[in-house]
């Protein structure tokens, strides 16, 4: 298919590449201000406490200090620091500073001083009396009767029962479950439960702030969502949408933990109060347990079949954990159901609800995969195990019951995200090629269930498949501006925030291709809310569909401007003109390039800016397919887990840019297998996050695993632009899962609870010779 | 204090406070290709060669290296032309966010100048202290034994 195309579907380098790999000043942090202060802020060391009184003069006496702001200071105005769309489907239950402190690590007091040094000694000096309450520290206590009550302040709005900690709740039902399932030949019961992760992106949570001659607020910050961080710092900073400018450089990774405003309003509020430029840089300390983190998730799950493996009910409910604050916890929730279970779509019934609750640990929030890597765990492993009991290859149920080309399910039209979803049907599914590929490159078929041993070690296979989406339909909307230069070359203005992905880069192609000029004609400029038109931002597979999909309008509709302007000049009709290669040709043999055509009407003719804006809001959300094989190797001495290969193979559509959607792929998969055997945090007894590091916090790197195998089938989804799909979160939902039923293979031991750290096979390797 | 550096063979004399860290006095002297992530050693981001070999720049006191010879990503290249790991690194798509990058080509470029044809587990762990989060690692591996094919021809000195 990509033979047909001139520019997407080519491997090209990213266009930012060379000022990466050069190490060129493009992050935030080498932006230089003059005279910028150094913000830090005093957190909470207790998880939960009504902060008495604050005692700052000390502090102030410092010198270098600027100013030091408390909640005594600032006007209380409750928000979500979720970054979606307006109004947002999470609750307004956040405040840039509260009388109360609801985890570790929640902010009291701002510090602003001239010096790092300064500040960090101020912060010190600053003297807080708290009134310790009973802290909330596990989920599965946060409904009990009695627990203590962690938003019970009146202004907060949005929440689903406040005086139960639940942030937001869900249900759905299709079909009789009940019913279902009393027909079903087998039925498993099971709980699995995910531990949350951390985002672990390199560039911390930073931002510099400044006013502009005319006074208005400038943002410069590592965000994946500037125009709504404009929204919300307008709220928070009771401050006209117009009064901001929110500049986004290039982003040192997201992964959803930017999809969150965060560490911005802290400077922005500083630099209104003192006129001056401001620098917040986030410890790592600070990024791990002071920004977001993942929703920790708990699912019980029943599975019915009949004798041949045919799924005929599930039913999945949930309790996820979304910390002090309630950003994204709704969605995620959904997600996790409606992002999964629309793969197993022969059922008769299906059940999905629970509730997310709040607890005095970080905040969670968005994370690539939002949700339905927590609720994958539970479905696949649980056919897995049903598979089991039928004595049936595993793979051979999840192939018999999933979802293939031109079939739908119900449930994307029941689950949305926060509200009702939108109806679809497959029109790209290449769920099947993935499995075949996936299981030839594993050995599958030669190697499951054999358990084959070498000393003390033993090996096993699992399988897992998994589906996403492509933006969030009827409600994202991304658009793009394409202007013309005198040189034939087009700026390209996207909203659309590239925040390492290479977004830039397939947009770029995408222009290219219509306009039908090589790749260097086309410039970009993402994201910058004075000069580039709105965009939601990078997040739930987004770009490539919803933004991707508008820049091919807006180059559409340059491309009939040239023509009409190109047939006015060469006196020919439109219909017989050809744009190919920079020149507008007439079948007579007649010809204009771009440059002349351009030239002549900026300067000389008919003068006008040849330019085109265009928009696009999904009608559906096509999702991505994955198949995803895992072979592990234990030591039953040890209970160390091996990697040897994972192997997985993605329909993602037609790949714009095969070698950056790999990348996607692959990032995803190794961060899914880091999820899955290395990443855990751990808590103190008082809530205090203790691996707020990466010696403690174990980011897999070069030598943690054997072989990562991954591919791309041909594909083509004919509502995406040039047939593309997302690519960008779906690797990071089957590892865990694949991973679990790999282990469960080698050793018999199935593990409900993840990440699968090697102490807890050893435990359970001594359990079984007992 | 005052100590002196020689960075990418550019002489610097400054005046220094004894508990500085390299890092920041090469941002502060304009190296921004050095970047802070992890402040503890052990994620590689602020990689930089100090007479040939990778040190973690967070975690060095300034005054340590006085006198020593500095190299950092920024004199790598020459004008337009990339050195070989930099576009190994473009054509096989590893570099994602980026952040990590100039560690990635910093120690990259000392392993091959010790090894110039390294396997793929020499690369593994040579590399194993530079975390990268975006990437995945193969496109890096690979890009690191594409760059040796590279240097090992004749078009690079």
């Amino acid at each position: 298919m990509s033979e047909a195309f001139e520019t997407v579907g080519k491997p090209k380098k990213k266009l930012d590449g060379r000022a990466l790999v050069r190490g060129k000043p493009v992050y935030t942090p080498d932006y230089d201000v003059p005279g910028a202060l150094t913000v830090k802020l005093l957190r909470s060391p207790h998880a939960h406490a009504i902060i008495k009184t604050i005692d700052t003069d000390q502090a102030r006496a410092v010198e270098g200090v600027v100013a030091i702001l408390t909640h005594e200071d600032l006007e209380r105005i409750p928000y979500s620091r979720a970054g979606q769309g307006y109004p947002e489907p999470s609750p307004y239950d956040a405040y840039l500073l509260d009388r109360k402190v609801r985890y570790v690590g929640d902010a009291v007091a701002i510090v602003a001083a001239t010096s790092e040094k300064a500040a960090l000694k101020a912060l010190k000096l600053i003297e807080v009396e708290y009134e310790l309450l009973d802290p909330v520290l596990n989920m599965e206590d946060s409904m009990k009767e009695g627990s203590p009550v962690i938003h019970d302040e009146e202004d907060c709005s949005g929440l689903f029962d406040k005086s139960r900690n639940i942030a937001a709740h869900f249900e759905m039902e299709i079909g009789d479950v009940e019913g279902t399932l009393n027909g079903c030949d087998y039925v498993i019961t099971r709980t699995y439960h995910l531990d949350t992760q951390l985002h672990a992106a390199l560039e911390p949570h930073n931002a510099v702030t400044y006013l502009d001659p005319a006074g208005r607020l400038i943002v410069v910050t590592s965000t994946q969502v500037p125009f709504h961080c404009r929204r919300i710092l307008s709220r928070i900073l009771n401050k006209p949408i117009s009064e901001i400018r929110v500049i986004k450089p290039r982003i040192g990774g997201g992964f959803g933990g930017k999809q969150s405003i965060i560490a911005e309003p802290y400077a922005a509020i500083v630099t209104l109060k003192t006129g001056r430029p401001a620098r917040i840089i986030y410890t790592r300390e600070e990024v791990s347990m002071a920004s977001n983190i993942r929703h920790e998730m708990k699912y019980d799950i029943t599975v019915g079949a009949d004798g041949n493996g045919r799924i005929k009910a599930i039913s999945m409910h949930g309790l996820s954990n979304t910390g002090a604050y309630g950003e994204h916890c709704l969605t995620t929730f959904m997600v996790s159901g409606s992002k999964t279970l629309p793969l197993y779509n022969k059922v008769d019934a299906v059940r999905f609800g629970g509730d997310v609750v709040y607890t005095n640990l970080p905040p969670a929030g968005a994370y690539r995969g939002y949700g339905a890597p927590q609720g994958l765990f539970a479905l696949d492993c649980a056919i897995d195990e049903l598979a089991h009991e039928l004595k049936i290859d595993p793979l051979k149920v999840k192939e018999m019951n999933s979802i293939r080309e031109g079939e739908t399910s119900p449930i994307f039209k029941i689950m949305g995200e926060g509200r009702e979803g939108v109806p679809q049907i497959m029109k790209s599914c290449k769920l099947q090629e993935c499995i075949d590929l996936g299981k030839k490159a594993i050995g599958w078929d030669e190697k499951r269930g054999r358990r084959t041993r070498r000393g003390s070690r033993v090996r096993g296979l699992g399988c897992a498949l998994a589906m996403q989406g492509s933006g969030i339909p009827r409600v994202d909307m991304g658009a793009a501006t394409l202007k013309m230069n005198e040189d034939g070359s087009f700026n390209l203005l996207v909203g659309a925030t590239d925040i390492g992905t290479g977004s830039d880069t397939i947009l770029a192609q995408i222009a290219a291709e219509v306009l039908s000029v090589p790749l260097e004609k086309i410039i970009v400029y993402s994201s910058d809310t004075d000069v580039t038109p709105f965009d939601v931002g990078a997040y739930a597979s987004s770009t490539t569909y919803v933004s991707g999909n508008a820049v091919r309008l807006a180059a559409e509709k340059v491309k009939k401007q040239i023509l009409e302007l190109a047939a006015n000049f060469l006196e020919r009709e439109e219909k017989n003109l050809k744009l190919s290669a920079g020149i507008v040709t007439c079948d007579d043999g007649s010809s204009v390039s771009l440059e002349e055509l351009c030239t002549r009407h900026m300067y000389t003719f008919n003068q006008q800016q040849i330019a085109a804006t265009a928009s696009y809001v999904g009608e559906e959300s096509p999702p991505p397919f994955l198949a995803t094989f895992a072979e592990v190797e234990i030591d039953t001495e040890t209970g160390k887990v091996y990697l040897i290969n994972l192997v997985s193979y993605a329909d993602c559509g037609l790949a714009l840019n095969p070698i950056q959607a790999m990348g996607q792929l692959e990032g995803a998969s190794m961060q899914g297998i880091g999820w899955a055997l290395y990443e855990d945090i751990i808590y103190s007894t008082g809530g205090r996050m203790l691996t707020n590091d990466f010696f403690t916090y174990k980011v897999p790197s070069r030598m943690d695993y054997g072989k990562l195998t991954c591919g791309l089938v041909e594909s083509y989804e004919p509502t995406g632009p040039f047939g593309a799909k997302s690519i960008g979160e779906i690797g990071i939902d089957s590892p865990i899962p694949a991973i679990g039923n790999a282990i469960f293979d080698a050793t018999g031991i199935r593990l409900r609870h993840a990440p699968f750290r090697s102490e807890k096979i050893f435990f359970e390797i001594l359990n079984l010779e007992v | 204090m005052k100590i002196t550096l020689n960075v990418n063979g550019n002489l610097h004399e400054i005046n220094i406070d004894p508990g500085d860290y390299l890092l920041e006095i090469l941002r502060d002297l304009g190296y921004k290709s050095v970047r802070r992530s992890c402040h503890s050693a052990s994620c590689g981001t602020c990689t930089v060669l100090v007479n040939g070999k990778p040190i973690l720049s967070c975690s060095t006191f300034a005054a340590s290296v006085d006198g020593q010879t500095i190299e950092t990503v920024e004199g790598l290249s020459q004008g337009e032309k990339l050195h070989p790991i930099q576009e190994a690194i473009l054509e096989e798509g590893a570099a994602q966010c980026g952040y990590c990058i100039p560690g990635i080509v910093l120690t990259g470029e000392a392993l091959l100048r010790e090894n110039p044809e390294p396997s793929d587990d020499d690369i593994k762990l040579a590399l194993n202290g530079n975390v990268c989060r975006c990437t995945g690692y193969e496109s890096q591996n690979r890009a690191i034994k594409k760059a040796a094919e590279a240097m090992r021809g004749d078009d690079y000195e």
